[in-house]
C-alpha cells in the first residue's frame, strides 16, 4: 500500500491495543460467505515514476489540436497563478467549510466569488455553485417552478439550448411531473421564435428559459422575451455563457424588470477544456427567492469579539437539515474550481474580461468571414452573434471535419445529429487565444479539403 | 481584508489580457453599461491575497482531518500532476475520440476496475458527485420497475442512520420515503423492515458499514426481505472504504451501487467539490445507466450515447460528468493496483480500531461497544455534557485549538452529542498517539475548567462565529459603497 506509513513494529504495536493478533479478526463481522478476493483483472501496482511515464506518453500520443468548438466549453487564456494557488494543499486537500473557524480562507473566497458573480449577472443573490452548467439549469427549472406562485407546472424551453442541456434538465426534473414545452427557433436568424412563445403563453406555464447566446452562437431579443413572460406572470430562467456577460446586458437588467434566476456554465472563468471537466455551474437570483436556492451559500457574520467572519449560512433548505424535504439533493458545489475562477475574476477584472470578451467576438467574426468566403461555404443564419457561428457546408461535416482533425484541426461541432434539419452544418467558434496564423491555417485548410471532397 | 479592499482605478494585471479592446458593433439595447465592477487590481495582490487566505484553512496537507465519513485520506500529488498534463487540459469534450484515445482509455480501464472491485457487472462514471450518483441510481430503479409496467412501487425505504442525501434523493426521484428503526447494536431493525415492504417498496437504500461505523452483520437477511417483496437494493458507496477488495457490493446482492471516487479512490475534496459518483449496477439494470458510458469497439474507445442506449435513465452533465476527477482516480488506483486496494480497508481499519481502543483507555464512551470499529467509530459524549455542560461541538472546536481538524459532529443523528471518527490508512501511529493524547487532554479540560472548552477556538483567526444572525441579516455579497 503505496501511501501507508506504518512500519511492522507499528502494527504489531496497534494489534496489541485492539486485543487482537491479525488484521483479518478486525474484518470477522462480515459474514464469511460474502469475503471475496479482489480480482486478477485488477493490474499490479505502480510506483509514481512508473504511472507517471505511462501518463506522459499517454498526454503526447493524444496530442494537441487547433481547436475551432466552443458548443458550450470555451478555450481561453488561463494565468499561471489561477491553478498554481487554486491547488495548494490549503485549498486542494480541505473539506467543505462545515467546522468554520478553521475554513475562513474558503469561506471568504467564495463570499468574494458570490460577490463577482451578483455583478456580473446583475442578480441579488448567487450560491457557491452547483456541479455544471446543464445541471444547475435543472435546479433552477425546479426552483422556478417551486417559488412560483401558482400550481403551474409546464417550463417553456427553447430548441436553440444546447441539446445536452434539455437531456439533462429533462432527467433530472422528469421524475416531479414537471412538464417541457420546447419553443422553436426562427429558421433565418437562428434566434428563438417570439411568436411561438406568444402562442404558449398560459396560465399552466411557470417559467421561460431564456439562452443568451443562444447554442448556434446568436444573440436572442432578450428583453422582448424577458418582458413577454413577465407581462403573462411568467418567471425568467437565463441561461448564459459569464465571458460575454463582460459586454452585453446582465440578465438582471434584462427588459423592465430583469430576469428571475441566471445560470450558466462558469468553465470559461479560468477552467481549462479538460475533454468536459470539472468544470461548475453557477446560479444567482433575486433576494425574493433566495430560501429556495439549492446548494451552499456563504454568508458574511461576526464572532464572538464582533470581529466579521464567514459561514455558511440558511442550511435549513439542505439535504443534511431538511432531508426529504430538502430544496436539492446536492451535497458538494465545485468548491476548487470555484477557487480557480474567483482567482481568474481577480485577475483579469472588468477591463480585462472585457478586452476577452471583444478579442473572441473579433477573432470569431474574422473567422467567419474567411470561411464563408470559401465557395460552398455560407453562414447559415442572419442573427448577430457573439464568439460562435453555424456554417453550412458543401460536404457531409463528419468528413470534412475527419480531414481537417488529420491535419491538426477540429474544424467545429457537427449539428446533423442533433438538428438534422439544419442539413451539412458545422457550429464554429473562435476565441482571444486565436491568432491571425491560426485563422488563415483554418481557412486554406478548409478550403483545400472542401475543394478536394 | 477582500479582494475588493485592494482595488485602485485603473489598476490591472496587464499581462492577462489582449493589449487593447477591440471594438464590438451589436445592437446597443443588448450591450450592458459600464457597471460590471470587479476587483481592480495587481497579479501580484491576486496572488498574495489568495495565498494569505489559503493559510487561513485546516487541511489533509497540513492538518490530522478525521472528519467521519469524508475519508480525509492523504491526496497524492502525483495524481494532480499527471492529470494536469497540457495533453489532457487541452482536449475539447466534443472533439473527436481520435483525439483522446489514451484519456478515454484510461477512462474505460476505470470502469474496469471500479467494476471488478465492487462486483457489478457494469459503471458509468456519469455522475459528478455522491448525491448525483445516488440520483442516477434511484431513477434507474425506477426506470426499471417502470419498463416492467409495475409502477405501484412508489416508496423508497431507508434506515433513520442515513445520510440526507439519501431521503433528499428519494424525493427528487418523486418516491415517498419510508424510514426504518435501528436496533441497539446498530444494525437495520430487521423486523421493522419485514414490516415496512411490501408491493409499493421500489428499493431500500443502505450504506454498509452504516453510518454507525458498524458492518450491518445481517446484510443476507435484509436482501431476502427486500427482494423477496420485489425491490432493489442500492449501496450507499460513501464508506466503501472500509470494505474496499474485502467483499464486494455485488456479492453481497446489491443491485446498484454508487462510488465515492472523492473518498475512497482520494481525489481532493477541494474545499466542497468537484467530487466523482460514479454508478455500477448488476445485468437488469445495465440499460438504464446514465450517458456517456465508454465502450471499446474494434480497438477504439468511443463515448455510447442515447442513440445506443435508448433506456439510459438520461443524462446529468453537458459532457461527462467530472473528467479531471475521474483521472485523478485513475492513477490513484494504478498506483494502488490490486494488493494496494485490499490494504486500504485493512490499514484504515487497524486505524480506526487501534484510535477507539486509545480513546476507550482514556474514559471515552464508545456508542455501539460491542462491535467492531469498521473504518470509522463514534463516541458520544452525553455523560460530560450531562456533568459539565461541554457539549460534542465544544469539544470539536477545542480540538482546533491543539491543531486537530474535529470529527464529524451531531451526525448521525441517532446518538446524541456524538463525534463520528475516521482516521483513515494514511495516518500513522505517532499521529493517532496525539490526537488521541488531544482527546484526553480535553477531556480533563472539561471538568477543570468547563469555560475554557466552552468558549474554544482561542487560537484560530476568528471565534465562534453568530450563525444566527448570519441567516437573520443576510449578508451574501460585497457591494460598493
Amino acid at each position: 500500500m503505496p501511501f501507508n506509513p506504518h512500519t511492522e513494529e507499528d502494527v504489531r504495536e496497534m494489534l496489541a491495543e485492539c486485543g487482537v493478533e491479525r488484521i483479518d479478526s478486525l474484518f470477522d463481522e462480515i459474514p464469511q460467505s460474502l469475503s471475496s478476493e479482489p480480482r486478477s483483472t485488477i493490474p499490479d501496482g505502480l510506483s509514481e515514476m512508473e504511472i507517471s511515464r505511462h501518463m506522459h506518453d499517454g498526454a503526447y500520443r493524444d496530442g494537441a489540436y487547433l481547436n475551432f468548438i466552443g458548443a458550450g466549453a470555451y478555450e481561453h487564456h488561463i494565468p499561471a497563478a489561477v491553478w498554481q494557488i487554486a491547488t495548494r494543499g490549503e485549498f486542494y486537500s480541505a473539506y467543505t467549510p462545515y467546522q468554520a473557524e478553521a475554513s475562513q480562507g474558503t469561506l471568504q473566497l467564495l463570499y468574494e466569488y458570490q460577490s463577482m458573480m451578483c455583478s456580473l449577472t446583475g442578480l441579488d443573490v448567487t450560491n457557491a455553485s452547483l456541479y455544471d452548467g446543464a445541471s444547475a439549469l435543472a435546479e433552477a427549472v425546479l426552483m422556478a417552478v417551486r417559488s412560483h406562485k401558482s400550481a403551474a407546472r409546464r417550463v417553456l424551453l427553447p430548441v436553440a439550448l444546447h441539446p445536452a442541456y434539455r437531456m439533462t434538465v429533462r432527467t433530472i426534473v422528469a421524475n416531479q411531473g414537471i412538464e417541457l414545452v420546447e419553443i422553436p427557433y426562427d429558421a433565418e436568424s437562428g434566434s428563438t421564435l417570439v411568436s411561438s412563445v406568444k402562442d404558449r403563453l398560459n396560465e399552466d406555464i411557470a417559467a421561460l428559459i431564456v439562452v443568451q447566446p443562444n447554442f448556434f452562437g446568436v444573440l436572442e431579443d432578450v428583453n422582448a422575451l424577458t418582458d413577454l413572460a413577465h407581462e403573462a406572470g411568467i418567471a425568467v430562467i437565463a441561461c448564459v455563457n459569464p465571458m460575454p456577460l463582460a459586454l452585453l446586458k446582465p440578465p438582471g437588467k434584462w427588459g423592465a424588470d430583469g430576469a428571475d434566476i441566471a445560470v450558466g456554465e462558469g468553465q470559461p472563468l479560468g477552467v481549462p477544456l479538460a475533454s468536459g471537466g470539472p468544470y461548475f455551474g453557477f446560479l444567482a437570483c433575486r433576494q425574493a427567492i433566495v430560501r429556495q436556492m439549492p446548494g451552499r451559500l456563504v454568508g458574511r457574520t461576526v464572532d464572538l469579539d464582533g470581529k466579521p467572519g464567514f459561514t455558511l449560512t440558511l442550511q435549513a433548505r439542505e439535504q443534511h437539515i431538511r432531508r426529504s424535504k430538502a430544496t436539492s439533493n446536492i451535497c458538494t458545489n465545485q468548491g476548487l474550481v470555484v477557487t480557480a475562477a474567483t482567482i481568474y475574476l481577480s485577475l483579469l477584472g472588468a477591463e480585462g474580461l472585457r478586452r476577452v470578451a471583444a478579442r473572441s467576438h473579433a477573432n470569431a467574426s474574422a473567422l467567419t468571414d474567411k470561411l464563408s468566403s470559401i465557395s460552398g461555404v455560407e453562414r447559415r443564419f442572419g442573427g448577430e452573434f457573439f464568439h460562435e457561428t453555424v456554417l453550412t457546408l458543401p460536404a457531409p461535416c463528419k468528413a470534412v471535419c475527419d480531414a481537417l482533425c488529420a491535419e491538426g484541426i477540429v474544424a467545429g461541432y457537427d449539428l446533423s445529429d442533433a438538428y438534422p434539419e439544419l442539413g451539412n452544418s458545422l457550429l464554429v467558434c473562435a476565441t482571444e487565444t486565436k491568432t491571425d496564423a491560426d485563422l488563415r491555417r483554418y481557412a486554406d485548410s478548409m478550403a483545400r479539403v472542401v475543394a478536394a471532397i | 481584508m477582500l479582494i475588493f479592499d485592494y482595488s485602485r482605478p485603473g489598476r490591472r494585471a496587464h499581462a492577462q489580457s489582449p493589449a487593447s479592446r477591440d471594438d464590438v458593433q451589436l445592437a446597443p439595447e443588448l450591450l450592458r453599461d459600464d457597471d460590471l465592477v470587479l476587483p481592480e487590481v495587481s497579479e501580484l495582490d491576486v496572488v498574495r491575497h489568495y495565498t494569505r487566505l489559503s493559510q487561513l484553512n485546516f487541511s489533509i496537507d497540513t492538518h490530522f482531518y478525521p472528519l467521519g465519513s469524508c475519508t480525509m485520506k492523504y491526496n497524492p500529488r502525483a495524481c494532480n500532476a499527471l492529470a494536469m498534463l497540457p495533453g489532457y487540459l487541452a482536449r475539447h469534450p466534443l472533439a473527436p475520440p481520435a483525439t483522446g484515445q489514451m484519456f478515454l482509455g484510461c477512462m474505460f480501464e476505470l470502469q474496469e476496475i471500479l467494476r471488478n472491485v465492487t462486483g457489478m457487472d457494469a459503471v458509468s462514471l456519469a455522475p459528478m458527485a455522491g448525491a448525483q450518483g445516488e440520483f442516477a441510481g434511484v431513477a434507474m430503479i425506477r426506470a426499471y420497475h417502470d419498463a416492467r409496467g409495475d409502477s405501484g412501487r412508489r416508496e423508497i425505504i431507508v434506515p433513520d442512520a442515513a445520510h440526507g442525501t439519501n431521503p433528499a434523493t428519494a424525493t427528487m426521484c418523486g418516491y415517498t420515503v419510508r424510514e426504518v428503526p435501528t436496533d441497539s447494536d446498530g444494525n437495520v431493525d430487521v423486523d421493522s423492515l419485514r414490516a415496512v415492504v411490501g408491493p409499493q417498496t421500489a428499493g431500500l437504500m443502505l450504506t454498509n458499514p452504516s453510518t454507525l461505523g458498524v458492518f450491518e452483520r445481517t446484510i443476507e437477511t435484509i436482501r431476502e426481505i427486500v427482494h423477496g417483496a420485489g425491490g432493489l437494493l442500492y449501496y450507499d458507496g460513501a464508506n466503501l472504504n472500509a470494505i474496499l477488495g474485502r467483499v464486494r457490493p455485488g456479492d453481497m446482492g446489491f443491485d446498484v451501487i454508487h462510488i465515492n471516487l472523492h473518498k475512497t479512490f482520494s481525489t481532493p475534496h477541494g474545499g466542497g467539490g468537484p467530487g466523482a459518483g460514479p454508478v455500477g449496477v448488476n445485468e437488469r439494470l445495465k440499460p438504464f445507466l446514465p450517458i456517456p458510458v465508454v465502450e471499446r469497439v474494434d480497438d477504439a474507445y468511443v463515448l455510447v450515447d442515447e442513440n445506443e442506449r435508448p433506456q439510459t435513465m438520461g443524462r446529468l452533465s453537458a459532457f461527462m460528468g467530472n473528467p479531471g476527477v475521474l483521472l485523478r482516480a485513475y492513477i490513484y488506483a494504478r498506483m494502488l493496483g490490486r494488493d494496494g486496494m485490499r490494504r486500504v480497508a485493512d490499514f484504515a481499519t487497524l486505524n480506526a480500531n487501534y484510535l477507539m481502543a486509545k480513546l476507550v483507555k482514556a474514559g471515552f464512551e464508545v456508542a455501539y461497544p460491542r462491535r467492531h470499529a469498521s473504518h470509522e467509530f463514534i463516541i458520544t459524549l452525553r455523560g460530560l455534557k450531562n456533568d459539565t455542560g461541554v457539549t460534542a461541538m465544544d469539544f470539536a472546536k477545542r480540538l482546533l485549538d491543539k491543531g486537530f481538524h474535529a470529527p464529524t459532529t451531531y451526525f448521525p443523528l441517532l446518538v446524541p452529542e456524538c463525534l463520528l471518527i475516521e482516521p483513515t490508512e494514511t495516518e500513522s501511529k505517532q499521529t493517532l498517539d496525539a490526537f488521541a493524547a488531544a482527546m484526553t487532554e480535553i477531556l480533563e479540560e472539561a471538568r477543570s475548567d468547563p469555560e475554557l472548552v466552552k468558549r474554544a477556538p482561542h487560537t484560530m483567526p476568528v471565534r465562534r462565529l453568530d450563525d444566527v444572525r448570519a441567516a437573520r441579516k443576510l449578508d451574501l455579497r460585497w457591494k460598493a459603497s
